[in-house]
């Protein structure tokens, strides 16, 4: 049977991990590489870095990480932050990432999601959603990290990027980011039951339980966490040998 | 020192599978190549490919090397991964296009009515994650790798030979589909072992030092 995914997510900036990582007795708390490597050790089925760079003459260090991961990490690899055109999706695969992520530039571009994926294969191309419930059963598209709101409804837009040629779908719950009180599930749910293409839920882990309800009741295809794994709260193996007890089927 | 050409015909990023090549086999020259020269002159040839296959058709076409392949696929050590697995049968349903017929059989899509899931639940396509691989019987390029091991897969479409005999593994995905074939010399994937940790690599590790 297929696994249920667990992918812990980096934030890199300028080349640097940013909420520091707490492992016991790493070299260089602030390496991708190193951590990516650490996560592969502990099982994590895939590794997303977001590129939170904001100068644009510092963009390309990314890609000299994205290389050394790939020379040493292997498991797959997404990476988003900053993709806003089709040759930026290239750079990012031909340095070595699996999959890419776009966010914001998708709902200004959707076309980009389309000119990718044609390009490059459905397969490569992940869209992110950041969702925030506006009124009760509504949640609508946010962008620029959560600051404005598109007004455009989180269900219809998941699906018009299936439509689009996405492969893959990040949903981030913005109420319930780095909050630690689980995931959005009803909103998870609506997204993994409204499309045919993998939804990953992200945004509000604090403990096991709620990587395993994101599953279960949210129905997600994979779950993604930050904190929990970066402060040493869980290892990756401890989250999966939990689902696994929760009658999840992971990868151990 | 043995030489493994990656054949470069512009789909995908090559990289990942050269790297995990070099790792598992720090000795060996691996060249990513577009030639069909180096590609004839290698000891061992390996076809990597993603995305869609009627572009990866094309661009094999294009760039000179859909006889290299098949005249490498006849004679060396041969490993095909995706839609390097997927070109080796004689007619692919995604843009109804024609394989390279090294194998007899079609590839297929996976069918809309069986993708539930054992709780009732839709499966979603690309099937995206690790699954399970069913060893079909011995073979070289599985040692030392448990039988059922979890390798890492992304596609929509599977192969499905006219020839029982070539399945070398089999994934449950809805359907059982063959995720491995092998015959004499050539030993072809679904999954990707450059993306599947230490089975992959044990895969890619075994393929360096078979000698069909």
């Amino acid at each position: 049977m297929l696994a249920k995914r667990i992918i812990p997510c980096l934030d890199v900036k300028a080349g640097r991990v940013v909420k520091g990582v707490n492992f016991v007795s790493l070299r260089d708390a602030g390496d991708p590489v190193e951590i990516a490597r650490r996560y592969d050790e502990q099982g994590a089925d895939e590794i997303t870095f977001l590129d939170i760079t904001a100068s644009s003459d510092e963009r390309d260090i990314i890609l000299h990480i994205v290389e050394a991961c790939a020379e040493q990490v292997f498991i797959p690899l997404t990476v988003g932050g900053g993709v806003r055109r089709v040759e930026d999706v290239r750079r990012l695969l031909n340095a070595g990432a699996d999959k890419v992520s776009m966010n914001t530039a998708a709902v200004q571009n959707p076309d980009l999601v389309a000119e990718s994926s044609a390009k490059v294969g459905s397969q490569c191309i992940v869209v992110a959603i950041d969702a925030k419930q506006t009124s009760p059963g509504k949640w609508e598209v946010f962008t620029h990290g959560g600051r404005n709101n598109t007004h455009i409804d989180a269900i219809d837009w998941a699906k018009k990027v299936e439509s689009l040629g996405a492969g893959e779908i990040l949903l981030t719950s913005m109420d319930r980011d780095g909050t630690k009180n689980g995931f959005d599930l009803q909103i998870t749910r609506g997204v993994s039951e409204a499309v045919r293409i993998p939804v990953i839920a992200s945004g509000g882990v604090g403990n096991l339980q709620h990587l395993a309800d994101g599953v279960t009741e949210g129905r997600a295809d994979a779950v993604l966490a930050a904190s929990i794994f970066h402060y040493g709260e869980y290892t990756v193996k401890q989250a999966k040998e939990f689902m696994r007890s929760r009658g999840i089927e992971v990868r151990l | 020192m043995s030489t493994v050409a990656v054949v470069d015909y512009g789909m995908g990023n090559l990289r990942s599978v050269a790297k995990a090549i070099e790792h598992v086999a720090p000795h060996a020259k691996v060249l990513v190549t577009a030639d069909p020269a180096q590609v004839a002159a290698a000891d061992r040839v390996v076809v990597p490919g993603q995305g869609a296959m009627p572009d990866c058709m094309r661009e094999l076409n294009e760039h000179g090397l859909h006889d290299a392949v098949i005249a490498a696929a006849a004679t060396r050590p041969f490993l095909g991964i995706c839609i390097g697995l997927q070109m080796l049968f004689e007619h692919s349903e995604e843009g109804d296009v024609p394989g390279l017929a090294v194998f007899p059989g079609n590839v297929r899509k996976f069918p809309d009515e069986a993708m539930v899931g054992v709780d009732g639940s839709r499966l979603k396509v690309p099937h995206m994650g690790w699954n399970e691989v069913e060893q079909a019987e011995p073979h070289p390029m599985w040692h030392g790798i448990a039988n059922g091991s979890r390798f890492y897969f992304v596609h929509s479409y599977y192969v499905e030979p006219a020839q029982p005999d070539v399945i070398a593994g089999s994934t449950v995905y809805g359907i059982p589909f063959t995720s491995a074939v092998a015959r004499n010399n050539i030993f072809a994937v679904q999954f990707h072992p450059e993306k599947s940790a230490q089975s992959g690599l044990a895969l890619l590790g075994n393929f360096m030092s078979w000698n069909p």
